[in-house]
This record gives structure tokens, sequence and C-alpha cells, in this order.
């Protein structure tokens, strides 16, 4: 599998994610500028990472999705390649218009940085497949602004046709109120497009793919993803 | 404008901070009237902040040299070899004044100069730490702070991507007028690739690097040099303020120039900015220099040139480059979409000269400016000693249950998980013991593969020890950062002291820091554990009251094999839980009467160094040799709260079975006597630990096992872990969200 993963000015996890990437499917990605305009050749996965492109001075990840290498970005989804936005990276996704919604302050009005429990709500799609359905992970994040919303109409849809892939939860699975950390609705901590082919999360699994770290619960993402590309 | 040849009143001079006698020896060295350019460098170079004038005579006293030692105090940060090539990088550094004036701004800023401290050395920041001490919680001005400084902590370091990994938050009356931040950054470089400051060759460029200069912080160091009065947030103005996003650029571009080979010396703006950073490289390298400020990247039209010399703007570097790779290093910057400004070269004259618009506005002797700075050897008096207290004289709680609870519970003991969890402490994906535990420990990979390293970190000092016996508490600072080093299996090799007091003109205050460094000094010394790097900050009063004496020390530890580490929780049921360290029961000074009674009486806990060496080493070997499952050290609220502590981060409880004691029992449970540990191990393993313990010379009992969900004390005390947990885990968000 071939990996890309962007980096912005102010992005701070791409270096994290080209790890989680190298160390779980042998593959070093390439780290591509944000002022290329195209893609690599061959390439199947492009990660977004997370971190604070320019600063989230204007709203998270609205500059980073005016950028050049965006254009690319857009054509590699269309054309069924895979995208994976973590964190800003989310953010960005959503600004580019790839999945619908948005990423707002956090109702704590706090930056939070813990492990917390996401409970894998659809394990079909390219990126989970090494779950079982209602597996429940452990996952840190760390984040000011991940409160996802969207509109009645699109949260609608996105529930009907299955599209949310990661919720938060207790331990035991159980979305409750005290176990989402930044008061998304619906507990929504990451959704696919409609074609299975682009996901964003606020977690980081990137963040738990080795023992030292805590835990491997994050290594499911990029291995179900070495299986299909 | 402000013209630069106004006539010099003694007005101005005491405006510039600078003494009558102060203002002649610059009348003496330059013999002439300074200009007003001339006279804001001189207020610059000179004040406390920048020239260490009152402290200089006691800081050579410190030990500052190991044979692990590669750069040690007096550059931006010191330099440690950690084998394999490798060196770890480290300092801290204070933003006292400005974060009480403005928390946010004053801790974002804290903590982006002392990142750039460690990466204008050539090293990529891997840790950071925060010491943040403040007013009493009722105090009116505290909530704010407090939050404030949190949030400025977390928005700096989040933003920059470096992981804060732990720190200390303390509240006392005593900083009521003057809360203390000081912020700890850690950074990995090639030993033999380290950036310094001195200036090499004549007539080489002069490189301006980062962001534009504006008119904020313009005397920040002076103010820092001051003590407070109920006017102070008048000084608003003069805090700079921070853009973490500028400071992300400015690392990747420094780092990526750096790798060029382009860069010969390099200096961060801080403190008095392109004043004390230009006379430092150049008087380093015994040369000249000459600046000219029609060329320096400014935020605002019609800046003098003595605003741009005093501006605090943050996010600035000076480099000397080599003139042939010019292009490329201008190369590099336009990538990251910094500014770079050719605005000076080096001279063979000694002389600083500072141009704007075709005039000079100031020509001074370079090395003068520096070396000249006037050294004080300011009188002190002794410290008076505290009456060692009698431990069965104290008075003993009524019911030992509320009272573990009510310590567990109160500002200074509870958990500081809301302050943490605002801070990104998985960043980087190499923290392997994240905050919460004694030390924080962090992964660092062998450039050549094979097992990773690890680095410990930690951040500690007693300061109400310090007030009542300033030679004692100096030495307990490093003792205890010496014991949470030990009980993460990291060997301690090396601290950066933070050095707060109140007013040095004072002889009693200066006596507190006289007798501070000689216990930090004697420690270090005994625990081999060598100063490096560090920063003193003085006049921390308020109205004339000053704060606790505050030396506060960053530690750092290493590990051959970084798997080889425990927590403080209790692991397995049926371990075996094991005291190690006599306990006489020391209460002068103990939180408990602190936190519970009010009482801050007594001598503190002395520290033995040789026994907390025997001890130590003892403890850190059984770690690395995976003999124990969890190893906590025993500091605020004695061997109780140490045990709690285990229990509600294992969420297992433990039946403790008193040893025979002569001691009154609340003084051997809640006592803090020095140099003792908690460990736990499997039963056959403690066995064969307490044999080894008493080869070795270190007392070692066996008090009870772990089991059970709750913390058991023979008869005394029967609480279950989650109701420790409650109370922990309640006193911080509830006092910031106001319940």
């Amino acid at each position: 599998m071939k990996s890309a993963v962007l980096v912005f000015p102010g992005i701070n996890r791409e270096r994290d994610m080209a790890r989680a990437f190298e160390v779980v499917t042998g593959v070093k990605p390439v780290m591509v500028w944000h002022t290329e305009t195209e893609l690599p050749e061959g390439i199947d996965v492009v990660a977004v990472p997370g971190g604070f492109s320019y600063g989230d001075y204007l709203r998270c990840g609205a500059i980073a999705a005016r950028s050049p290498i965006i254009d690319a970005v857009k054509r590699h989804a269309e054309r069924g390649g895979y995208v994976l936005g973590v964190c800003n990276g989310f953010q960005i996704v959503t600004e580019i218009g790839l999945l619908p919604g948005a990423l707002m302050r956090n109702a704590s009005l706090k930056f939070v940085c813990k492990e917390v429990h996401l409970r894998v709500d659809d394990p079909t799609t390219a990126f989970t497949s090494a779950y079982t359905a209602g597996q429940v992970i452990r996952c840190p994040i760390a984040h000011g602004e991940g409160n996802y919303y969207a509109d009645p109409e699109t949260l609608a849809r996105l529930e009907g046709e299955g599209r949310v892939v990661f919720r938060y939860c207790d331990e035991l699975g159980r979305t409750t109120e005290a176990a989402d950390p930044n008061g998304s609705l619906n507990h929504i901590a990451g959704i696919v497009n409609e074609r299975g082919n682009v996901l964003g999360m606020m977690p980081h699994p990137e963040n738990l793919i080795e023992a030292l770290q805590g835990g491997t619960d994050g290594r499911g993402l990029f291995e179900s993803l070495a299986k299909v590309a | 404008m402000l013209r630069n040849d106004i006539a010099i009143t003694p007005e101005l001079v005491a405006e510039h901070g600078l003494k009558p006698d102060e203002y002649q020896r610059i009348l003496d060295l330059i013999g002439r009237e300074p200009t007003l350019t001339e006279l804001g460098i001189f207020s610059a170079m000179w004040n406390e902040h920048c020239s260490y004038k009152s402290s200089k005579k006691w800081l050579r006293k410190l030990p500052t040299k190991g044979t692990r030692v590669l750069i040690g105090p007096g550059e931006n940060a010191g330099v440690v070899d950690i084998g394999d090539g490798q060196a770890v990088v480290f300092k801290m550094e204070s933003h006292n004044h400005p974060s009480y004036i403005e928390p946010y701004q004053g801790a974002t800023t804290g903590v982006g100069g002392i990142l750039r401290d460690v990466f204008t050395m050539g090293a990529r920041p891997i840790a950071a730490m925060n010491a943040l001490r403040f007013g009493e919680p009722t105090h009116p001005k505290t909530h704010h702070i407090v939050s404030g400084v949190v949030a400025g902590v977390g928005g700096y370091g989040n933003s920059f991507g470096v992981p804060t990994v732990g720190g200390e938050v303390n509240f006392h009356k005593r900083y009521n007028g003057n809360c203390l931040v000081n912020a700890f950054a850690a950074g990995l470089l090639k030993s033999d690739e380290i950036f310094l400051s001195e200036a090499k060759g004549v007539g080489m460029p002069v490189v301006y690097l980062g962001s534009k200069t504006g008119r904020d912080g313009i005397h920040g160091a002076s103010m820092a040099s001051a003590e407070f009065d109920d006017n102070s947030a008048e000084k608003r103005p003069t805090v700079q303020v921070g853009d973490p996003f500028s400071e992300k650029l400015l690392l990747e571009a420094s780092l990526e120039l750096m790798a060029s080979g382009a860069v010969i010396a390099i200096q961060d703006m801080g403190a008095a900015g392109l004043t004390c950073s230009a006379v430092e490289m150049g008087a380093k390298g015994n040369l000249g220099l000459e600046l000219n400020l029609d060329a320096v990247p400014t935020r605002e039209p019609g800046m003098t040139a003595y605003e741009m010399m005093l501006s605090e703007s943050q996010e600035r570097m000076l480099m000397v480059l080599h003139p042939h790779l010019e292009e490329q290093a201008e190369a590099i910057f336009r990538k990251w979409g910094l500014d770079f400004a050719i605005v000076g070269e080096t001279t063979d004259t000694l002389r600083f000269v500072v141009k704007h618009h075709g005039d000079v506005m100031a020509d001074l002797p370079i090395k003068d400016l520096g070396d000249q700075a006037p050294e004080y050897d300011r009188p002190w008096v002794e410290p008076k000693k505290q009456p060692v207290l009698d431990p069965a004289a104290t008075r003993a709680p009524d019911d030992y249950r509320q009272a573990l609870l009510d310590l567990l519970g109160s500002p200074n003991l509870s958990s500081r998980r809301w302050v943490w969890e605002q801070y990104d402490h998985l960043i980087q994906g190499n923290t392997v013991q994240r905050p919460g535990g004694d030390a924080a420990v962090v992964r660092v990979e062998r450039p050549n593969g094979g097992k990773a390293k690890g680095l410990g970190f930690t951040c500690d000092v007693t300061p109400r020890y310090v007030e009542a016996d300033p030679y004692e508490g100096g030495k307990q600072a490093i003792a205890e950062s010496w014991r949470n080093l030990n009980a993460v299996g990291a060997l301690p090799i090396a601290v950066t002291d933070n050095l707060n007091f109140g007013n040095p003109e004072r002889p009693e205050i200066m006596g507190q820091f006289v007798k501070a460094l000689e216990g930090l000094g004697d420690a270090c010394r005994a625990l081999d554990m060598p100063i490096v790097s560090g920063n003193v900050s003085l006049y921390n009063e308020t109205n004339g009251v000053a704060i606790l004496p505050t030396p506060a020390i960053g530690a750092v530890g290493l590990m051959d094999d970084v798997t080889r580490t425990v927590g403080v929780a209790f692991t397995h049921d049926e371990d075996v839980v094991v005291l190690i360290g006599d306990t006489a029961g020391w209460m002068g000074q103990s939180s408990y009467l602190s936190e519970l009674f009010g009482i801050e009486e007594g001598a503190p806990p002395p520290v033995d160094l040789a026994v907390e060496k025997k001890n130590g080493d003892f403890v850190r070997e059984a770690v690395i040799a995976g003999r124990v499952t969890a190893a906590h050290d025993l500091s605020d609220g004695g061997l109780l709260v140490a045990l709690a502590e285990m229990a509600m981060a294992g969420k297992k409880g433990a039946r403790i079975l008193l040893p025979e004691i002569d001691v009154a029992l609340h003084a051997f449970l809640f006592g803090e006597d020095q140099a003792r540990y908690v460990v736990t191990a499997s039963a056959a393993e403690a066995s064969k630990l307490i044999v080894d313990a008493a080869m070795a010379g270190v007392p070692a009992t066996a008090i009870g096992a772990v089991g059970g969900d709750a913390l058991v004390i023979g008869d005394h005390l029967n609480v279950a872990v989650t109701d420790l947990s409650d109370r922990h885990e309640s006193w911080f968000p509830g006092y910031m969200s106001g319940v």
C-alpha cells in the first residue's frame, strides 16, 4: 500500500501519522507539502493529519482547505482513492466538502487530551474491517474543537445510511453524555462519505499502536487499510 | 516620535530601572552622556533579569560539570550526553510577572520562550513541563489566573506540538500577589550538531528571522526586575503576545536551515530582544556587530530605534550565516512563510553600532555591555531556624478516614487532572509514563535502531520547606526530583533550576537565596546531578510581601531500556506492599498540618543525602531489574497519601498491617520523612527484595498486600477506593466551575 501524508504549515501530528503507517504496514508514507498540485504517482491512501494548520486562526481547517494540493486530493477521492482525515484533518476534510457537517468548539469550551472509548459501529468500511461490529476500542483524543454538528436532515441521512463509523462510549460500549468528551451530536467520533472511501475522525488511532504507548487498539485502522489497498 | 538626543535626566535614568551609581558606571565606561537608545540598551542589558547582578556570585558556586555535561549554564540551554551520539537539551524559565498581569499571554510567551531556547541549540523539542504556583483559592484573583495560565500553557504547547508531560500546581497565600509560571522544555539533538550563539568571522551577514518586530514587550525584562504594587496592571502593555503557529514554523525553518550547513551562530530573541541577542553573539565571539535597523521587518511604520532595540515581540531569531549560503537560507525561510532580512554584519571593532535612517543611534563597547554589568554582593542574614516539632505533641485526627479524604480533596493534594487534560501529553507518540505519576517517561529512539531508550522528567520543590529552612529545603527539592526519577527507573543525570525569590535588596530574602543555593549545590554534588541551565527570578513581591522562596527544579533521568519502568498504580492482587526507608514521623511543615489545620510550623524534614543515595539506587535498580510492579516516592501527605494514590491509580485497594512502631500513629501515617518509597512486588520477589535491602543497608518493611476495593489500615481506616477517587478528582473541577 502506498500512502501520502499531507503537510500544511502548523500541522503537527504528521510524524505520528507517518510512523503509524510505517510501523503497521511496513511502508513509509510520502510526505506531501501543501503547495504541491499533484499527489505522487500510485498513492492509495491520503492521510490528512492532526495539528493546527495555519494556527487554526480563522476556522479550524478553513485555510488549509484552500491549499494548492486540495484539488488533487478531491480528484483522488473522486477516483475512489482513500482519504483519512484525523483531528485537524477531519476538520479540513469537512471544510473541503468531502464529508458533511462541521466540528465546533468542545461543549466544555476547553481543549481536552485523554484516552476515550470508541464503539465501532461499522466494521464493513475499508478503514475498520479489522474490527468487529460493536467492538469497544480505546483511543486518545487531543482537540479543542471536536464537537460534531450537522443539520437534522444530514444527521438523519448519516444515521440512516449507517455512515457513523465511530461513536464515543464508555468501556462497556454505552453511549452516554458522560462518555462523550466534546458534546458531539449522537456522540459521533468518526464518519465516512457515501462511497465509503473518505473517513474523518477526531480521535488519534495513530497514537495507540504500540504497547509502549499504553495499547494497540489503533492498529486496526491501519491494518484495515493495508488489506484493501 | 522620541528623539535620540534628548537630555538624560535622573528621572529618565530611574524610569529605566537604573540606580544613580549604575548610571555613573555607564558614564565612566563610555566617557559621555548616552543617547536615549543607548540608555535603553544599557537598561536592557543591566537589569536583574538579563545581568544576574544579584545572583551571579552565588550561582558560580553551583556544581555545573559532570562527565555527561556537554554544555553547562551560559548558553540558551544546557546539553547533556545520553549516549549513542545523542544529547538532551533542557532548561526552565520563569514568566511570573507577565502571567500575573495577563495570565493567558504571560503563560503562552513563557512556554514559547523556553521552547525557542531549546530549538535554538538545534534540538527538536520532545517534552515540556510547567511548575505553576498560585495564590490561595479564595483570593479574588486566583481563579482567573489559574484559568488563564492553564489555557495559555495548553494553547501554546498544543499548537506548537510538544507533549506537556508533567509539572506541579500549588496554591498558597504567599503567591496571592505574584503567581509563578515556570516553564520547562527539553529537546533532542545529535551531540556533534549543537548550535551556539558565538559569532565567528568578520564581515559575516547577521540575519533576522521569524515574525516581525512590533511595539509589544518594550521593557518586559525591566518589569521582571521590579516589585509589584497596586498599579501593576498598568504594565499590561509590556506583556508580549504569543503566536504558536509562527513558532512552529520557526522551529521547522530553523532546523531545516541548520541542517543545510548555513548557520554559524544563532540566538533567539527573548528578553530584551534584538539588543540582548545581538550583543551576546558579538561579545561571545570577540567581535563587533553593526545593525542597520532600516532592514528590520516591522509590524508598523514609524518605529524608532529605541523601540526596535527594546521590543520583545515573540518568535524571532538572529543568526550569523555563511555568506555563500545566504540565498539557500532565504529560500528555506520563504518556504515557511517567515521574514528573512539581512540586518547587519559582524565587525572587528568590538563596538555595538546601531544605525537607523543613516544616523548612528548607538555606538557602544560590546564586551562591556555584558562583562561590565554591575555585580552585587548583597548583604544577607542567616535565616532563623525553626524548632523541631515533637510528633507526639502534634494533633492527631479525630477520624483517620475523614482526615485522609480531606487531604486528598484539599487544593494542594487533589488530582491535577483538570490541568493536564488541557495539555496535549500524547503528541509525538512517545509518552510512556503519562502525567499523574512520579515522573513522566518519554521514549527516545536510538539512531541506529535497537531497543529504545527513555528519558524521565520531573519538576519539584516544596516551598514551605524552603521558607522554614532554606538550606534543607534546597536539598529537599533536589532529593525529591531524585526520588521521582528513581521511582520510574530513570537514572537522574542533570537538573535545571528556576530560582524564584523576593527582593534581593532585603537581607532576609538574600539569606534565603544564599542558603537555598547552598542546599541545592550540596544535594546536586551528593547525588551527581549537575545543574546545566537555569533562570533566576527575583523581586517576586507585591506591596512588600514576598513569595515563598521557590527554587523550582526540573530534573532529567536516563533509561537504557524504556520498557523497564513502572508506574505508581497497584497492579496485581496479592502483591506485597513494601515500605523503603525509615519513618520517624516528621511532622514539621507537613501537608497534614498545613492542609487540615492551617498550621505551618516547625523545621522541615532534614535530608540525609547519603541515605537518599543508597535508598534511591536500590529502588531504581529494582525497577530496572523488573523486580517491582509499582513504585512511588513519599512526599506531601506521607505514607497514607502515597498508598491512597497508588490505590486510586490502580483502582485496587490494599490491606495494610502496621508494623510495630514507636511513633505516634498519625505521625507514622502522615509524617514526611525523606528518602522513602513504597514499592509492590509479588510475594516471592518481595521476600528476596527485603533480604537484598537488608544487605544493602536499606530499610525495607513489608506492610501489607494489594487487593480488594478498599484501602484498609489495621483497625484505623477502611475506605473504598472509589470514595478516595471521588474526593481526589472533585476539588479542581469543582473549584474551576465555581461549585
